[in-house]
């Protein structure tokens, strides 16, 4: 089964495509990091498997062919957005209670296990936590959904190197206790390099490259994911600044 | 860890997936918005202290001068202007209280509806919101509808109030009592008009700031758009909801709403409103103008009927008040319920 499917997927801003194209299969089970420059479409690409976008053209379908955005679909899916948005008045014991209600499954015990591990306090407001606690608590609250599928839009990208290793180490020990699937984009790639089993590289609206990591780096003869990702930008998309 | 995190997954497989149900959006709305709920909770409470304080006196006034016997007495009126005399703060749509009355829906509009969507668009949270199990649209319609029952009703009670007041202007055959018009007289403040408007703005802000999606910007949007339909419907749809009666009776009845007035001869239209001066001239230079400040008109009134012109009154009698209160409760609520389709049309629309 794929978590993802897409074909001839297309995403229109204006007269501008954000996404082009794009036809691609995420396998369950794995984690697959989204990598490519800033405006590459990663977010796009995210937003319409998520079904916060609706498609200009093509299709896109998730956890083995429901419609993105779709009840069956929410069920499953877990989304963090960018810059993990969260109700800043809010407390965290009110931002658990919320997810909590508006979802079928909520592991409430593990939210407070979780959360206490952290040392992130209950009674706190979202919006006073620093940027790992809030990216932590939006990773939590995620998790403690059970989904099959864990979406991740730039998780990392405002946080410090130990928030950024932490952050990640939760997902990891998330992904490999009960095989969830991770979708991940970044533009950071060297922490993606311990992570990601799967990788696909857009660049401008369009896929450039898709596989596994092992795979594409011995065919390439690379020796890491950056390298790797940066022959790619540099060959496709000669005026790309990194 | 675990322990906890065998999950039952073998139900989210099948199609038929039973929704989260609608009651636990309640919860959810009241962690969300129980700061502007309490901030409407505080006005309304305020306001209804203030007219209960108010409302005390005048009716306590009013009992004192009908009680009183014989009525011609000296006495009973000295209470009778006692009551008169109390009408200073409140009696009019003009008056402090009537203008801060008025002016109760669009602020719930402005400052619950605006920023429900907009807020969530501006900061981002709709990206949250919107990708739980609950559903964008049910979590949309759950909301809007929860907080439009909750407004209603609170602003339902509040019109009982304000009736409450102006119960004894309203009293009919009052004996040299100060009445006024119901229909005139915060009109949209009372029974079935005054929660209609406030769902209609908290609507219109709501889909404002969906359209807008920055909070501000959705609160002005939401004064301005209000402000045109109260003018308008005050102004020009009110008196067209029924077709006016018309009378040739100089005095028609003191609360009625007086829609227009013209004059006829010979079965002719000659003028509207107030009589042209060469025409008074003409006819009733002889007239007193002078001494009998308190009806100038009316005595031009019989004069020019002792001419042969006849003057005709359009209205609206006071016994058409519920219908009327009906009429503009029911198109706004229809107006509402048409908004809040667009919204939940919009929102699964329209996206991130």
């Amino acid at each position: 089964m794929n978590v993802v499917e897409a074909s001839g997927l297309g995403k229109r801003y204006g007269r501008s495509w954000a996404l082009r194209e794009c036809t691609l299969e995420i396998p369950a089970g794995r984690v697959t990091a989204l990598v490519g420059p800033n405006g590459a479409g990663k977010s796009t690409l995210l937003n319409l498997a998520v079904g916060l976008s609706v498609p200009s053209a093509g299709e896109v379908t998730v956890l083995g062919g429901r419609r993105a955005g779709s009840p069956a679909a929410l069920d499953g899916i877990a989304f963090v957005a960018q810059d993990t948005p969260l109700y800043k008045t809010l407390t965290v014991a009110d931002m658990i209670s919320i997810t909590r209600s508006l979802n079928r499954r909520f592991d409430l015990a593990y939210a407070r296990a979780r959360l206490d591990e952290l040392g992130i306090p209950a009674r706190r407001r979202a919006g006073k936590l620093s940027g790992g606690q809030q990216a932590q608590l939006a990773l939590t609250l995620a998790l403690a959904r059970r989904p099959r599928l864990l979406v991740l839009d730039e998780p990392v990208a405002m946080l410090d190197p130990i928030a950024r290793h932490d952050f990640m180490t939760t997902v990891m020990t998330a992904a490999s206790a009960d095989g969830l699937a991770v979708l991940l984009s970044s533009h950071v790639l060297t922490e993606l390099e311990r992570v990601a089993g799967y990788v696909i590289l857009l660049s401008r609206g369009q896929v450039r490259l898709a596989g596994e990591v092992g795979d594409l780096l011995a065919a390439s003869g690379q020796t890491s994911l950056e390298e790797l990702a940066l022959g790619y930008l540099r060959e496709t998309t000669p005026e790309v600044t990194r | 860890m675990t322990a906890a995190t065998v999950p039952d997954r073998q139900d989210s497989s099948d199609a038929g997936l039973r929704p989260v149900p609608w009651r636990r959006m309640a919860g959810v709305t009241w962690r969300q918005h129980r700061i502007a709920l309490a901030g409407v909770a505080v006005l309304l409470g305020a306001l209804a202290v203030w007219l209960w304080r108010l409302g005390i006196p005048v009716h306590h006034a009013y009992a004192a001068a009908v009680a009183c016997h014989p009525a011609s007495s000296a006495s009973c009126q000295d209470l009778v202007n006692a009551f008169n005399s109390l009408n200073d703060h409140m009696t009019g749509p003009t008056s402090i209280g009537g203008v801060f009355l008025q002016l109760v829906p669009v602020l719930i509009g402005a400052f619950v509806g605006a920023p429900l969507l907009a807020r969530e668009l501006e900061t981002g949270t709709f990206r949250y919101a919107w990708t739980q199990g609950f559903g964008r649209w049910r979590w949309t319609l759950a909301k809007l509808l929860l907080i439009a029952v909750v407004l209603a009703a609170a602003t339902g009670a509040c019109g009982v109030l304000v009736s409450w007041y102006y119960q004894p202007y309203f009293a009919p055959g009052s004996l040299g009592l100060y009445q006024i018009p119901p229909f005139v007289t915060l009109f949209s403040l009372r029974g079935v008009a005054f929660p209609a408007w406030t769902v209609a703005a908290f609507v219109i802000g709501a889909l404002a700031g969906l359209l807008i999606r920055r909070v501000v910007p959705a609160i002005v949007a939401t004064l301005a758009v209000y402000a045109g339909l109260a003018v308008a419907a005050g102004g020009f749809l009110r008196e067209r909801y029924l077709a006016p009666l018309v009378t040739s009776n100089p005095n028609p009845s003191g609360t009625a709403w007086i829609i227009s007035q013209w004059w006829t001869k010979d079965g002719r239209f000659v003028f509207a409103g107030n009589p042209p001066l060469n025409l008074v001239n003409q006819f009733c230079s002889a007239a007193p103008t002078g001494n009998s400040k308190n009806a100038p008109f009316g005595t031009f009134a019989q004069c020019l009927a002792g001419h042969g012109y006849t003057q005709w009154t359009s209205y609206q009698p006071a016994s058409r008040f519920w219908p009327f209160q009906w009429i503009e409760g029911g198109w706004l609520l229809a107006l509402s319920a048409l908004l809040i389709a667009a919204t939940i049309w919009l929102v699964e629309r329209r996206a991130a």
